[in-house]
């Protein structure tokens, strides 16, 4: 049986599966819920000055969905907590009396001044709490007031109070990033010049989900207006793995303890971040979505696959698919694969066809009996038809093997290694030593 | 009323008058706007979709149901009416498992095709509940068509021909339009009325006259239909009913399934019908089915359904079979009768098994009796005669492309007409492709002469 335990910057938590700072974790009643449920550790909602912000009266959340209604992207306008400091502080030392043996993380979110910072950490300290993670990423609401995102998509802010921080507290250090911004290895980067524990990403993407064709107001809709919310959800998982593999192979960031987020919604998902690098992961939209009790699938089936691959521990797979994020000039040239459909699985709904007929390389064939087939001296590999085929193995790709002639080009494949920075076509490509 | 099933002889009231209700009420009933857009998240939008293929008009298929996911059911609608006018009626009563989803690809992977059938019908109610016809007339050409028979075929046949700025008088025998949508389907596959809301709402494209009560033969004389009109469209069905060629058939009780099936159709009380306790219905197609079911629901203690081939050869689709006998109608293949019993009145029926032989279906000398007392003939239609010296393809009236008969300016489609399944679908088709090559003859004509 898989140890599914981790030990995140000391902090330890019978699994890797956290909530994120989130309106599930916004109160007593819901995080006991939460660890009853199997949660491994919480990252209380984000806590701010007194007076409490306050939020809207109307619709916090807008969507989008797929087929049959499966919620893949959420968005919010909600913001930090809206409940005086000190009832969130008095519970969230209840909570962590009552269960030592989870993670019990504060994000945090007050102005950008020292003694504001000096103020809040010793009465989080003071609840027992086993770390406090900084909301650099909200980029709704708190972002107008010079907080959350604001400070994020400003590097030299994040290592301004990182380091405030780091000197006013006991409690590792944890500053959570906006994906709102064109390169995330800068804001990583100061959050470890500030002296950060840990980074922990994506908050979520500035986003409107959709707009009401009858009052043409922006959703969630507000007495006909709209604003920008923060993006979560299966729809930001890909744009999350980026960002994450990106700090994760940072010759400055490296090594760079990672906690990751961002549309985790099975074992799966929590298992490719952490390939990429993560100690742990957080979760909030797939508990918005189907309640705590997600996380037993989560747990068991990590613990499942972990059995299955020989991996007694986390740490055995952190990490493992780091080293296989490259750029694209190093990808190999010589690497030649051909589409190739089951006819067995096949179901004939012509997906395949029209896809590629239309809209890539005209390489399947349809037959007047409905049989789809590749045609090998067209196809390029692209994969599109995989994608959009509905019987999950049905189309793969198959790799062409050293010494076999491509019929589309007429070359023989070769199993040399070869990518674009030495290839004729490229203008700066690098001769080789004569 | 003191019956029940049990009590001997063809008799009315077997049944509670709530039984009557629920037996006799929509079978499927409409998927609500929830449901449709579910079963509408199936649709995988296939590249030259194999249910469009296997529907006889033709509709776009994926392309109304992706507008149904997308909220635009009217515009689902049209897509539907656009190739067949009478979506309505054949969302109710196609045998979709053996056309449109049988051939759909998830029927394929899952053995569970998207719905497309009642989604059609989510589709067509929508526009028809609004009550605005989606279509109108083309400015007028001048020509007038005479339409006979208002069945499936001559009410497309007329709509498109209308639709086209055609005159058209549409003509059928019956004092209601509507032919077997009206009298020859199962009452609880359109009940409230829905064939005759279909039909007005189908003339509102406008340009068609109805004249009913007249039958070609009787009241109208093809020659005269044409001289009078550019174009005549024959749709009139098949009127004559196969005879059993077994002794005994005059017995009392011994029906035509077509009548009990349109009586019970018209009957507003379903309790007034008679119905016998035990019922054999001799015969493998829809009709035959629809008279065992119904005559079930009528509160019959046992209704046997005997055809002569073996099950694969049933008309009747497999989905049909199963809901006969989900309703307790006993299905015996592979006997066909050899006399009717009885003395004066029908008391049973006496079948022999068959076998395959080289020449054909040969009786075995294996044979056994059902008690009966109502017996329903089921063994399909046939033209009562040819009209108007029209050339025949057996006993129906022989076509080439769309509709053309043998003699010039008549057209024919629908069950009278050579070749097509005996669907109402394929009969609406029928229509519609002979009116539009109606039209085409007639605005050739009229090109050719204005030169």
């Amino acid at each position: 049986m898989a140890d599914l335990s981790t030990d995140f910057l000391g902090i330890k938590s019978p699994n890797p599966f956290w909530l994120a700072s989130a309106p599930p974790t916004d109160k007593e009643y819901n995080v006991r819920r939460a660890f009853e449920a199997g949660w491994g550790g919480v990252v209380w909602k984000t806590l701010g000055q007194d007076p409490h912000i306050v939020n809207v009266n109307g619709p916090r959340y807008g969507a989008v969905w797929g087929a049959d209604r499966r919620l893949l992207g959420l968005n919010n306008i909600e913001l930090i907590t809206d409940r005086p400091l000190d009832v969130n502080l008095r519970e969230i030392k209840a909570v962590k009396r009552d269960y030592p043996d989870r993670a019990m993380i504060v994000s945090l979110m007050v102005p950008c001044e020292e003694q504001a910072w000096k103020d809040i950490l010793p009465l989080v300290e003071d609840t027992g709490a086993d770390g406090i993670e900084l909301n650099f990423g909200c980029p709704h609401g708190m972002s107008e007031r010079g907080m959350g995102a604001a400070v994020g998509q400003v590097p030299e802010y994040i290592e301004m109070v990182a380091r405030w921080c780091k000197q006013n507290t006991r409690m590792p250090v944890i500053v959570k990033l906006t994906p709102n911004i064109t390169d995330i290895r800068y804001p990583a980067r100061a959050a470890k010049a500030g002296g950060a524990d840990a980074v922990s990403l994506i908050n979520t993407v500035s986003s409107i989900t959709a707009v009401d064709l009858d009052s043409f107001s922006p959703e969630p809709s507000i007495d006909g207006k709209g604003s920008h919310g923060g993006y979560c959800g299966p729809a930001v998982k890909p744009i999350a793995l980026n960002m994450v593999a990106e700090i994760a192979r940072d010759a400055e960031t490296h090594g760079l303890p990672i906690s990751g987020i961002g549309g985790i919604t099975t074992w799966r998902d929590a298992a490719e971040f952490i390939a990429l690098g993560c100690g742990n992961v957080q979760v909030c939209t797939a508990a918005m979505t189907y309640g705590f009790k997600v996380v037993q699938e989560m747990a068991a089936g990590l613990s499942e696959w972990m059995d299955e691959k020989g991996y007694a521990s986390i740490a055995d797979f952190q990490g493992r698919a780091v080293p296989n994020v490259t750029d694209w000039q190093y990808l190999n040239l010589n690497y030649v694969a051909k589409a190739k459909i089951d006819q067995e699985s096949c179901i004939k709904c012509g997906r395949c066809y029209a896809a590629c007929e239309d809209t890539s390389h005209q390489a399947i064939a349809m037959s007047d009996d409905r049989v789809f087939t590749v045609k090998d001296d067209e196809c390029v590999a692209c994969n599109l038809c995989v994608n959009v085929c509905p019987v999950d193995g049905c189309i793969t790709m198959e790799q062409m093997a050293a010494g076999q002639t491509d019929p589309r080009t007429g070359q023989v494949v070769s199993d040399d290694y070869a990518n674009w920075t030495t290839h004729p076509n490229n203008p700066g490509a690098v001769k080789a030593a004569e | 009323m003191s019956n029940s099933e049990t009590t001997p002889g063809v008799v009315p009231g077997r049944l509670a008058d709530a039984a009557y209700k629920s037996n006799f009420d929509d079978l499927y009933g409409p998927l609500d706007a929830h449901e449709a857009v579910v079963a509408a998240d199936r649709c995988y939008f296939c590249h030259d979709a194999p249910c469009v293929t296997a529907c006889p008009t033709s509709i776009d298929i994926p392309l109304f149901i992706r507008q149904i996911q997308t909220g635009m059911p009217k515009a689902a609608g049209r897509t539907i009416f656009d190739q067949n006018i009478l979506g309505g009626m054949c969302a109710r009563v196609c045998p979709t498992d053996i056309l449109c989803e049988g051939a759909c690809v998830r029927e394929a992977a899952e053995g569970k095709p998207v719905l497309i059938g009642r989604l059609q019908r989510f589709a067509t109610d929508t526009v028809m509940d609004s009550g605005a016809h989606p279509y109108s007339r083309a400015p007028s050409t001048g020509f007038r068509v005479a339409v006979v028979g208002a069945g499936p075929a001559g009410l497309a046949c007329a709509h498109r021909l209308a639709m086209n700025g055609h005159d058209v008088d549409l003509m059928d025998a019956r004092p209601k339009l509507g032919g077997l949508n009206e009298y020859g389907i199962a009452a609880y596959k359109a009940p409230d009325g829905f064939a005759q809301a279909e039909v007005d709402w189908l003339m509102q494209i406008g340009g068609i006259t109805m004249r009913t009560n007249v039958r070609l033969g009787r009241e109208l004389a093809l020659s005269e239909l044409q001289d009078d009109y550019d174009a005549v469209f024959l749709g009139v069905g098949l009127a004559g009913v196969n005879a059993l060629r077994a002794e005994g058939e005059e017995h009392d009780n011994v029906h035509d399934a077509v009548d009990f099936i349109a009586e019970l159709r018209q009957a507003p009380d379903k309790s007034k019908i008679p119905v016998g306790r035990d019922v054999v219905v001799i015969g493998g197609g829809m009709t035959a089915v629809d008279a065992a079911v119904q005559s079930k629901l009528l509160g019959a203690e046992t209704v046997s359904l005997v055809y002569r081939r073996d099950q694969a050869q049933m008309g009747a689709s497999e989905h049909e079979q199963l809901h006969a006998a989900s309703k307790g109608v006993r299905i015996i293949t592979g006997a066909a009768p050899l006399r009717v019993l009885g003395d004066g009145v029908v008391t049973g029926v006496e079948f022999a098994y068959t076998e395959q032989g080289p020449e054909g279906l040969v009786l075995t000398d294996n044979t056994f009796h059902l008690k009966a007392d109502q017996v329903f003939k089921a063994i399909g239609q046939r033209l009562d005669e040819a009209p108007g010296g029209l050339q025949l393809d057996g006993s129906k009236i022989t076509v080439s492309g769309a509709g053309r008969t043998s003699l010039p300016g008549v057209w024919a489609g629908g069950d009278c007409a050579a070749g097509g399944d005996d669907l109402t679908v394929t009969a609406v088709a029928e229509g519609r492709d002979a009116a539009e090559d109606i039209h085409a003859t007639l605005m050739g004509q009229a090109s050719v002469a204005a030169e």
